[in-house]
């Protein structure tokens, strides 16, 4: 690496700094742009006592599912966690602590924590689980409640095409989370299909500018689909 | 008779209107799309970030990073547009969607909705079902009205942990149409062959029963 490139060539100094008990944010949305090769690799180095905030906790065998068969994950921040077998093992049992979090504000509190925001009132969750022990404030006659940014020791993410600037494009729904996680985390590493040349890629059509990028890594991915659903001709 | 699911797929399909921006929930709300009027354009969203989802791929389209919020791979139709989970969630709480329809465990005559949880049984997570029913003010619940044992889920008070608070103001369910105003049920329409005693004995909370409601036409 060296000026504004971005770009490392191996997964182990992509994570290289990542120790016990850090928070990490993922990208992903059940298993569509998750960061496979970087989840890989943070079970081989078999970091333990992480707090990670992702969309979902992966599945059985299969992407932030890997952390769990080694109880690597202290606490789970997370929207939606079933099709996980182990995942509710381990809570029910105890072993790993779980918040819940409305998607639309998990998504904002990665927003938030990228763009130093420090905390944002919503309506989602008033009067729910999710609003107990929360400030509620009313706004023009509704009631909000006052959440928190978040913001991770590492956040790891997984895009289409960069340029070696670290600028890059998402392809279809593979974008979701991951654009706030990248922004989220004080060392963002992000793993794409394809690296161009800088100049390769159209200002324009950038979604996500290289600031925000850490390290950047090729990578080849499996694509894992959790629902294959077709119609027929 | 109650409702098939098909039927109330149709039924939801009634309150679209030419040129809605719908975001559909997982299960009967999906099937809703299948009965969209000839004509008609209603456009999908879906919150992973998709607006313009269109029908499951054929075999030889399917993409893995082409998926709805229930995982299953999908097509995008003409006109479609791709964004952030951010940006899916502020159209959503900003109020841009037209209509949303979602699911339910129960709902009582407060408009307050409990659809994720179930205490001790099952966890897994209000996904966006939170933000939808907060940010949106067209709403339309899909549900049974009762369990297989005959315990109504329309009641006075949800027993389970709420999705949102006061924030429903119509329930289709397999044997009713009913509106939320003023802390009752109003009766709006009956499934066809379903009475009024019926129904009047599977609603727990308040009910209103207006002199004349008619049966769904389909």
């Amino acid at each position: 690496m060296s000026g504004f490139d971005k770009v490392v060539t191996s997964y182990e100094e992509a994570m290289a700094g990542l120790e016990d008990n850090m928070t990490v944010i993922a990208g992903g949305f059940g298993l569509c742009g998750i960061p496979e090769n970087l989840i890989k690799e943070i079970k081989r180095r078999g970091t333990k006592g992480l707090t990670v905030a992702s969309n979902n906790a992966g599945v059985d065998g299969a992407g932030l599912g890997l952390l769990l068969e080694d109880k690597q994950i202290k606490k789970m921040i997370a929207s939606y966690v079933g099709e996980n077998a182990l995942f509710e093992a381990q809570m029910m049992s105890g072993e790993l602590e779980v918040a819940l979090t409305p998607q639309g504000t998990l998504a904002e509190k990665m927003r938030a924590g990228g763009a130093g925001i420090p905390a944002f009132y919503t309506a989602t969750g008033y009067g729910t689980p999710v609003g107990e022990g929360k400030e509620v404030r009313e706004f023009n006659g509704k009631q909000y409640i006052l959440e928190e940014a978040l913001c991770g020791d590492f956040a790891i993410a997984k895009a289409w095409k960069a340029d070696c600037y670290g600028n890059l494009v998402f392809r279809k729904t593979a974008r979701n989370f991951n654009p706030m996680a990248i922004t989220a985390g004080k060392i963002a590493v992000v793993e794409v299909e394809e690296i161009v040349e800088v100049g390769q890629l159209d200002p324009d059509e950038i979604h996500l500018p290289g600031i925000y990028v850490n390290r950047l890594i090729k990578g080849t991915f499996e694509k894992t689909i959790e629902q294959r659903t077709v119609r027929s001709a | 008779m109650a409702l098939t699911r098909e039927q109330l797929a149709q039924r939801v399909a009634q309150e679209f209107q030419d040129g809605y921006y719908v975001n559909l929930g997982i299960g009967i709300p999906t099937l809703a799309a299948n009965y969209i009027p000839g004509g008609m354009q209603v456009m999908l969203q879906s919150e992973n970030g998709l607006l313009g989802m269109g029908p499951f791929p054929l075999d030889e389209e399917v993409d893995p990073d082409l998926i709805n919020a229930g995982k299953q791979t999908v097509t995008m139709i003409e006109g479609a547009s791709l964004f952030s989970s951010a940006e899916s969630f502020a159209m959503i709480r900003g109020g841009h969607v037209d209509l949303t329809v979602l699911g339910a465990f129960e709902v009582d005559c407060q408009g307050n909705i409990a659809s994720y949880m179930i205490p001790g049984k099952l966890i897994k997570g209000m996904g966006g079902a939170m933000d939808l029913v907060a940010g949106a003010d067209n709403i339309i619940v899909t549900m049974t009205h009762a369990s297989k044992s005959g315990q109504s889920k329309l009641l006075s008070e949800c027993t389970l942990p709420l999705t949102g608070k006061g924030c429903i103001k119509r329930v289709l369910t397999d044997l009713a149409l009913m509106d939320i105003e003023g802390g009752k049920f109003i009766l709006r329409e009956r499934a066809p062959g379903v009475t009024i005693e019926e129904i009047v004995g599977l609603t727990e909370g308040a009910l209103i029963v207006p002199d004349d409601v008619p049966e769904m036409v389909f």
